[in-house]
């Protein structure tokens, strides 16, 4: 290398991290399958944010490490994670509007639908 | 300068450029940090597109909780686990390629790269075993949605027949056999005109294909095994079943072949002691509720399948520029920045996997 910015800008990720990430990876699947199998009972109703939460972070694993977010520059990252915001304004936002005209789909009579029902 | 080579010394250059630096940036960092600031943008659009259909999701689980409760028992979460762990492997040896691109080992991302085709294909595989499933039972789109229980066989002298599998399985193999064909054809091409790298990543090519059948084989065998799938949750889905069976017997000697002779005892069974205690809504509603999940379901899975075929297409130009021996530990981006594609369709079904498999 002729300058010494040459080859100065690649993060090579060690091996044993990117291995070990892998295995974090496959257990928390397991752990979120495992999870889903047994009837937890009172925690039956947080199911649904318990595997929410596990998902979370094994995204975070990916990101972190497979996507190298951990060396790269703060302005990518904060590009990225940008995204989550207007994903959970769409979210948010949506919900919102539809909680509060609810009622009125809960009150429309339902009209039993022949023409797109299979013969 | 001390070393102007021949090709940079027309552009009056005041630094050295590379092979693959282009010549309005100032060097192969500038380069790099551009096209990586580039790709985060594009996986941020990404994100976006696919919010669209998070958002159809979340309204219409917050409307009709029920629907998710009864629509669940028809996807098989063994074969989402399944293909969780085949997608995250094919992110592991991305990485690793992304690694060895780094330190500019063009041998070694040869073949990552190529594990990480064979893994998208396999997943595709997997899928192809869960859709054409669906497809027999007449598990679809809302407007086609025809549920009818029970095994599906193939009319008789057809080669699905023979192979025991869903017709629509062998027109979606068709797909990929043909892709196999025309790589191992355009090897022996190449091979004979001399074109040893042309032949080589035809070679490969034909592979990373090929783990389709492994993917499709593998499915397969798990619900030849497990006798139609609904891994752990057999009893719920044969609890619909039955439900189903009871409630639309009228169509359902017409046409399909129905093999009646063990599954179907146990279907009667558990319909008589079954389907008395049964709360669930009318048929028809049924009919049309469950249909929508699994149109939800199709343009989810179905969007994150073309994002999967589309990495493939990005990693065979990987490939062959790594044949090519193209990276160095100062040009490696378009591994990198295919690299963080993958990872994004990665992200997306660990997402997936819950929402649509994990449904409790």
């Amino acid at each position: 290398m002729s300058h010494d910015h040459d080859g100065g800008f690649a993060h090579p990720a060690p091996f044993k991290l990117l291995l070990s990430v892998f295995i974090a990876l496959v257990l928390l699947t397991i752990l979120t399958l495992a999870l889903s199998s047994v009837d937890l009972g009172l925690m039956g109703a947080f199911g649904f944010w318990i595997a929410m939460s596990i998902a979370s972070f094994k995204a975070a694993l990916v990101m972190l490490f497979f996507m190298h977010m951990y060396w790269d520059k703060p302005f990518n990252v904060l590009v990225f994670l940008s995204s989550t915001l207007f994903v959970i304004l769409f979210i948010g936002l949506t919900l919102t509007d539809t909680s509060h005209y609810k009622n009125t789909i809960d009150e429309y009579p339902r009209q039993p639908d022949t023409s797109t029902m299979a013969p | 300068m001390a070393v102007v080579e021949p090709e940079h010394g027309a552009h009056d250059d005041h630094h050295d450029h590379g092979d693959f630096i282009a010549h309005h940036f100032d060097n192969a960092e500038q380069q790099f940090d551009s096209g990586k600031l580039g790709i985060w943008l594009f996986l941020v659009t990404e994100v976006l597109f696919f919010s669209g259909l998070f958002v159809a999701y979340t309204l219409y689980r917050v409307l009709h909780p029920e629907i998710f409760d009864q629509a669940h028992v028809f996807l098989d979460k063994y074969l989402g686990f399944l293909n969780t762990l085949v997608l995250l492997f094919s992110s592991l040896t991305m990485a690793v390629a992304v690694r060895y691109a780094q330190l500019g080992k063009n041998g070694h991302v040869v073949w990552y790269v190529l594990g990480t085709m064979v893994c998208a294909s396999a997943f595709l595989g997997v899928k192809a075993i869960e859709y054409t499933h669906k497809w027999d039972q007449g598990i679809l789109v809302r407007s086609a949605f025809d549920y009818h229980a029970g095994h599906h066989e193939a009319p008789a002298g057809t080669l699905a027949h023979t192979l025991g599998v869903s017709e629509y399985l062998i027109y979606l193999s068709v797909i990929p056999l043909l892709v196999i064909i025309g790589f191992a054809v355009y090897a022996g091409i190449a091979k004979l005109t001399d074109k040893p790298n042309a032949s080589f990543f035809s070679v490969c090519m034909a592979i990373a294909v090929g783990g389709y059948f492994v993917g499709a084989m593998a499915g397969h065998f798990y619900m030849e095994v497990t006798d139609g799938g609904f891994g752990g949750r057999s009893e719920a889905a044969a609890e619909m079943m039955a439900y189903e069976n009871e409630t639309h017997s009228d169509h359902e000697p017409t046409n399909k072949p129905v093999d009646h002779h063990d599954e179907s005892a146990v279907d009667q069974q558990t319909a008589e002691s079954k389907v008395a205690p049964y709360q669930g809504p009318q048929p028809d509603e049924f009919d049309q509720d469950i249909g929508i999940f699994f149109s939800i379901y199709y343009c989810m899975t179905g969007l994150h399948a073309i994002h999967i075929i589309a990495g493939i297409a990005f990693l065979a130009w990987i490939l062959w520029r790594s044949i090519l021996g193209h990276w160095r530990s100062d040009y490696f981006g378009p591994v990198d920045y295919v690299g963080l594609y993958w990872h994004l369709v990665d992200l997306i079904w660990i997402y997936l996997f819950p929402l649509l498999y994990l449904i409790d």
